[in-house]
């Protein structure tokens, strides 16, 4: 039986080993939960799972392996929470419930559902017959109806459902959710190498004793200099028009950023990169910094990360003159080359989800010019671009 | 395992322990397995580690690591500097190289006559190598002293609760041998327990009022940092303090006045900047 479990755990991507089954296997013949399932589901947590942003899959493939239904995900992707947001919410009489029709059974409800969720492309919400919040449909959350199939709704309303792995709760702890103040800062601590510059004012106890054992028990006292975060950061953001849906979370990055870099210098630029960029919002017009300049000034140790949504239309990239705002000389391509090429590590963080990248041509484009380096902005995506500077 | 300790873990008049967390120590305990805690700041991971001491009548033995701490000094450590310096002296001390082996914190809770809890504080603190450099101590629970030649042996294997904030990720082969346990933030009936067991004689008034806002508080979106339960104790401390009444707490919701001593909830300029702005709309 909990072979198949644990194999269950495997397909749902979760890195169980041997060990861990083990492990759970004499748990239970120590009898530390007895033919209880939710202690059980508490028990197989522990020990199957090292990390809370594992929690979500975990919670999935419970659900899946103990119901024999081979859960609501029924594309390879889950139905999007706005969705389901709950903004309307029917309050049906006790009649009205009477007069609701049961429809039939579990398989045959699973079976309309995805025949609905492959009509339907749009949220929805009211009414009695899509997938959505609120209505009276036998699908979705918030509603009422005896035979229904819960999705997405964080608490049972109506008593009727739900063990403790259907609420989902770690949903929001899950590595695939954008970025947070904390876990950007947890994420760019990773970038962290140190190394000693500066003044030599440490006592280097063990050199110091060598020595002196050396120096035949004459005290012979050796300093080092003090360790220090030695990472030097250069940042592009992409700023006004269509980044403006992720300035708040574009700021987020550069806060944390500011607090955990002590050589971090930044750039904004609009669309693309051409002969220059600006530093100051407010007089990008009057100050700006020459990319050549750019270029000579800093080393090509320097991590390079850009920040933008990468969407525009192609020629701004690939055309001298291709730019929105000024007549550019070369195209917004060569002077990208010329960066990338300049500097050791450079990447592109996007703030778009990864799905839909393919819709636009210039993401593809960039991602070339950046040998594939780019990354969503996503605690997972910020995790590999930090990997790709190390 | 010695006979006169239990397994169990309740809840006591300090500590509020949930269903989740008693069969995860339970479990710990029984396999006799390390309990890794993760949790946000403030959710009392560290507390957990006390409280099971007292309840399991076992001494605490704590090592708080810094981001210097390496793994050799929860062993032992050999002080070379002093042995130096007696030499030089010519204390005769000196012959016995076992004069100057400092016990770590590993050594003192294998070697405890009744069996121990230790704990390994904020272990993430730490350079990456640090649990690795652990693995074969927390598995076999000996390790051997080069200097004297002799290994260290547990007389009785210490519950050993680890904590951590992630800031760092810790490498797979030590999550294996492992426990996983997360806190997560307690919802409002939850905390409602925490605060009777932190203030048995607090006003019910004033504790509905206080949970309503301070739940509330954490769903204002771009909050850097939320406020946890360690922060809302200190708050209603406050509160009683000030003898603050309920009423004005109330106000506060139909948005005449700021929430009283808001700044013992925020620790961040910028998240007081945004409360006093939003306070200021809503006042408007």
């Amino acid at each position: 039986m909990l072979i198949d479990f644990f194999f269950t755990l495997r397909k749902y991507e979760l890195k169980v080993s041997i060990r861990e089954l083990l492990d759970l296997i004499s748990a239970l013949e120590r009898q530390v939960v007895f033919a209880d399932i939710d202690k059980f589901y508490l028990l197989s947590r522990l020990i199957m799972v090292k990390d809370e942003t594992q929690f979500d899959k975990f919670d999935r493939a419970f659900a899946d392996y103990f119901k024999g239904v081979s859960s609501i995900d029924l594309f390879n992707k889950d139905i999007p929470d706005d969705w389901l947001r709950k903004e309307l919410e029917k309050i049906l009489s006790d009649e009205e419930k009477e007069q609701l029709k049961a429809l039939g059974s579990l398989d045959e409800l699973l079976d309309t559902l995805q025949q609905r969720l492959k009509e339907q492309e749009k949220r929805h919400q009211g009414g009695n017959k899509w997938v959505g919040t609120g209505g009276t449909s036998p699908f979705g959350a918030f509603g009422f109806n005896p035979q229904g199939v819960r999705i997405g709704q964080p608490n049972s309303r109506h008593k009727r459902a739900a063990k403790v792995w259907d609420k989902r709760e770690f949903a929001n702890l899950s590595d695939q959710q954008l970025l947070g103040a904390r876990n950007v800062q947890v994420a760019l601590r990773k970038l962290r190498k140190f190394a000693r510059t500066g003044a030599e004012d440490i006592l280097d106890l063990d050199h110091t004793i060598k020595a002196t054992a050396n120096n035949a028990g004459y005290l012979d006292i050796k300093m080092v200099r003090e360790r220090h975060n030695a990472i030097k950061v250069l940042m592009f953001f992409d700023v006004g028009g269509s980044m403006d849906p992720y300035i708040e979370q574009v700021e987020q990055l550069f806060s944390a950023a500011r607090g955990e870099f002590k050589h971090l210098e930044y750039f904004y630029f609009h669309n693309c990169v051409y002969e220059s960029v600006w530093q100051d919002n407010n007089r990008r017009h009057q100050d700006r910094k020459d990319v050549w300049e750019i270029i000579r000034t800093y080393g090509k140790d320097y991590k390079v990360i850009f920040i933008g949504d990468a969407s525009m239309g192609p020629y701004e990239i690939s055309y001298p003159g291709g730019s929105v705002e000024h007549m550019n000389e070369e195209s917004g391509q060569v002077w990208l080359e010329r960066i990338v090429s300049h500097f050791d590590n450079v990447i592109w963080l996007n703030p778009i989800e990864l799905q839909h990248w393919r819709y636009t041509m210039s993401i593809d484009y960039i991602k070339q010019l950046f040998n594939q380096q780019m990354f969503e902005m996503t605690v997972a995506g910020l995790d590999k671009a930090i990997k790709a500077l190390k | 395992m010695s006979s006169h300790q239990s397994n169990t873990f309740n809840s006591s008049d300090s500590y509020v322990v949930s269903e989740e967390l008693k069969l995860a120590v339970e479990a710990a305990i029984t396999l006799e397995r390390p309990l890794l805690i993760k949790g946000e700041p403030g959710t009392g991971k560290t507390m957990l580690a006390e409280e099971l001491a007292a309840a399991l009548g076992a001494p605490l033995i704590q090592w708080h690591v810094k981001s210097t701490t390496k793994a050799q000094q929860g062993l032992y450590e050999y002080d070379a500097v002093s042995r130096l310096r007696d030499s030089q002296l010519g204390d005769s001390k000196v012959k016995d190289i076992g004069n100057y082996i400092v016990k770590g914190k590993m050594w003192q809770a294998f070697t405890s006559d009744v069996r121990p809890i230790l704990l390994i504080d904020e272990i993430d603190k730490a350079d990456i190598e640090f649990p690795n450099d652990l693995l074969l101590e927390l598995d076999k629970m000996e390790f051997y002293v080069y200097e004297t030649q002799e290994t260290i042996k547990a007389v009785q294997r210490p519950i050993v609760i680890i904590t951590s904030n992630n800031e760092k990720e810790l490498p797979d082969a030590f999550l294996r041998r492992c426990f996983f346990h997360y806190i997560k933030f307690p919802d409002a009936q939850e905390m409602k327990k925490i605060v009777d067991v932190h203030f048995p004689n607090i006003k019910p008034k004033l504790l509905e009022q206080a949970l309503v806002r301070f739940f509330e508080l954490r769903n204002v979106a771009g909050l850097k940092k939320k406020p946890s339960t360690s922060e809302l104790l200190d708050w209603l401390k406050l509160l009683v303090a000030e003898d603050i009444d309920p009423q004005v707490l109330r106000d506060a919701d139909s948005s005449k006045a700021v929430m009283p001593l808001y700044g013992a909830l925020l620790k961040n300029e910028q998240d007081l900047h945004l409360f006093e702005k939003l306070a200021f709309i809503a006042r408007r």
